[in-house]
């Protein structure tokens, strides 16, 4: 049903996008393409901007200059939104509800229904683990299993492509591994993951990271070729010598 | 199918939570009752106290509704007059009435006036007044008179309280970003909210309208059917605006803040109070305001017994008012969503 443009169209392509509120620029120049099955790390300190420009390649907001394609399309285009699985920093959850009735609800409005959304329920918090949780009120849920939640209600509706900001944030080690277990797998089934984190050893799992800081892209690799780039030994101290060492 | 599904969350959530469904429903049904109290009460008897009054006028006086005290001189009546134990006293000198009134409540003034008149008017033998009423009754109290009035005022108040707060506590949560991150379309965010939040007023607007006139005994001479769809146009128009107004609130407290600023001066316009004496040119401000054409409807349906020939006006403006912020609301959710 979905007409997939030709792997040849980048998941991604950002050109000269520009974004400011007021006064106030949070991003500049920012050029970017992500191709179709990477896994993308936007790293960068709170503030610097990554927040944004993941809204502007969900077409949440709109840039102020530039251009944002997503598969191909120009955004901000409404019919985009069933395309991608998106998770917000901030955990948005209906807390009076059960975990499967905001997966209902979420389920519904991605126009999945009867069995088809049963069975991806199912699944996507099968992939989270917490399918013995699936009938208890949000509230009781802990910060990590509201983390979860909201993942699986990224995945609900089987996207291409997953939009990721802060995921593993509150979560603890053992179920961080585990959800990046299951992010590899999903980018080795050829799903295409861009994510914003600011843990260095994160960024070392992604194919590709994106340092952002202070509204700019200063620079874009595979970890490693950042690494040798900089003659550093950890993401870290890249990200630091990449930085300018504009230190506050 | 996507408004159906924001719909049926809205109604999962709201009877998840007791307390807003108490205060949705009860709260207006106790401030009514309230209300019925402090205004249905029996008529004031006025105390008034006579100083050397002729025996036959004194006769008549206390065959009417009133406390009459004779006192022996004009210096103790007065005393009494000063402590508040008398609302008036009546001297005669040399067969000549002089009235003095303790003057601080003008409903007190006007009943003790009103008895006087009528125990004079019994002095004139052989004329005998006619009365008779187009709407209404003899015994029609102030409740009667203003209940119309408040029945549309409290579907109005809590249901824009409440509408305000949902929909603000949808933005600052980040659920509203969630929910715009779906291929759901603005205008069927607002239509979910105007069905799920609709289910519950027009359960209230019913609720408030049969305890007003079933249980309190309000007057009634329309059809209730009208009254009902009133009371929902009034809730209606309410959870729009409301909805609309939480866009430019930062927070729950300054949803509060809108009180003052959007709800109180519907009050002054709805028709609780005489306009006519007002600068004609501010009298006009009324048309601005929904409860105005609400309270309106809503007195023509239930004093003068109206049907919907009269108060279609009312009932087009109200749904235009609803429309209008409907679509302002789908406009100003761009803010959140580029698209």
């Amino acid at each position: 049903m979905n007409d997939y443009p030709s792997p040849a169209v980048p998941a991604v392509e950002l050109e000269a996008v520009a974004r400011s509120f007021g006064s106030r620029t949070v991003l500049e120049g920012v050029t970017l393409q992500v191709a179709r099955g990477e896994l993308f790390g936007l790293l960068g300190p709170s503030g610097s901007g990554k927040t944004t420009l993941i809204k502007l390649i969900t077409g949440i907001d709109a840039a102020d200059s530039g251009t944002v394609r997503l598969l191909g399309e120009r955004m901000p285009k409404l019919s985009m939104f069933q395309r991608f699985g998106y998770l917000a920093q901030s955990d948005a959850l209906y807390g009076e509800l059960t975990a499967k009735e905001n997966l209902q609800f979420f389920a519904s409005l991605f126009g999945l229904s009867g069995t088809r959304r049963d069975e991806r329920i199912r699944a996507a918090m099968g992939v989270v683990d917490l399918l013995e949780h699936l009938n208890k009120p949000v509230n009781a849920y802990s910060g990590g299993m509201k983390r979860r939640l909201s993942l699986a209600i990224a995945l609900l509706h089987e996207p291409e492509l997953l939009l990721l900001d802060e995921p593993t944030v509150g979560i603890d080690p053992v179920l961080r591994q585990s959800i990046w277990r299951e992010l590899l797998a999903m980018r080795d089934r050829g799903t295409t993951l861009i994510l914003t984190t600011h843990v260095m050893d994160e960024a070392d799992k992604c194919d590709r990271i994106g340092l952002i800081r202070e509204g700019r892209l200063t620079a874009v690799g595979s970890p490693s070729a950042l690494k040798a780039q900089t003659g550093t030994d950890t993401i870290e101290d890249a990200f630091i010598a990449l930085g300018g060492g504009a230190r506050a | 199918m996507r408004v159906r599904a924001l719909a049926i969350r809205i109604i999962r959530q709201f009877v998840r939570d007791k307390r807003t469904l108490a205060l949705l429903f009860l709260a207006p049904l106790l401030v009514l009752s309230l209300m019925y109290f402090v205004f249905n009460g029996q008529e004031v008897k006025p105390d008034l106290g006579i100083v050397n009054a002729p025996a036959p006028f004194a006769e008549r006086l206390a065959r009417l509704d009133a406390h009459i005290v004779a006192y022996p001189n004009p210096d103790q009546a007065e005393r009494a007059l000063a402590d508040g134990d008398l609302d008036a006293v009546l001297t005669f000198a040399n067969g000549q009435p002089a009235l003095r009134l303790e003057g601080s409540d003008p409903s007190t003034n006007r009943a003790v006036l009103l008895l006087l008149q009528q125990a004079m008017q019994a002095e004139v033998p052989g004329v005998q007044l006619q009365i008779s009423y187009l709407h209404g009754k003899a015994d029609l109290t102030s409740f009667d008179s203003f209940g119309p009035v408040l029945i549309g005022f409290f579907s109005f108040f809590f249901v824009f309280l409440l509408a305000g707060v949902a929909f603000l506590r949808e933005r600052t949560t980040g659920t509203l970003e969630r929910l715009l991150a779906t291929p759901i379309r603005r205008s069927e965010v607002v239509a979910g909210y105007l069905s799920g939040f609709g289910l519950f007023t027009l359960l209230q607007a019913a609720l408030i309208a049969w305890y007003a006139i079933g249980v309190l005994g309000l007057y009634m001479d329309g059809s209730i059917w009208l009254v009902l769809l009133l009371n929902l146009l009034l809730s209606l128009t309410a959870l729009t605006l409301g909805t609309l107004l939480s866009s430019f609130a930062g927070s729950e407290f300054q949803i509060i803040q809108f009180i003052p600023l959007v709800i109180v001066p519907q009050v002054f316009f709805s028709g609780l109070f005489n306009l006519d004496a007002m600068n004609p040119w501010l009298q006009k401000l009324s048309y601005a305001m929904p409860l105005y054409y609400g309270a309106d409807a809503m007195r023509s349906v239930m004093l003068r017994g109206e049907g919907f020939a009269d108060i279609q006006t009312d009932v087009y403006v109200l749904l235009g008012f609803s429309v209008a912020f409907a679509v302002l609301n789908v406009f100003a959710l761009k803010k959140q969503r580029a698209i």
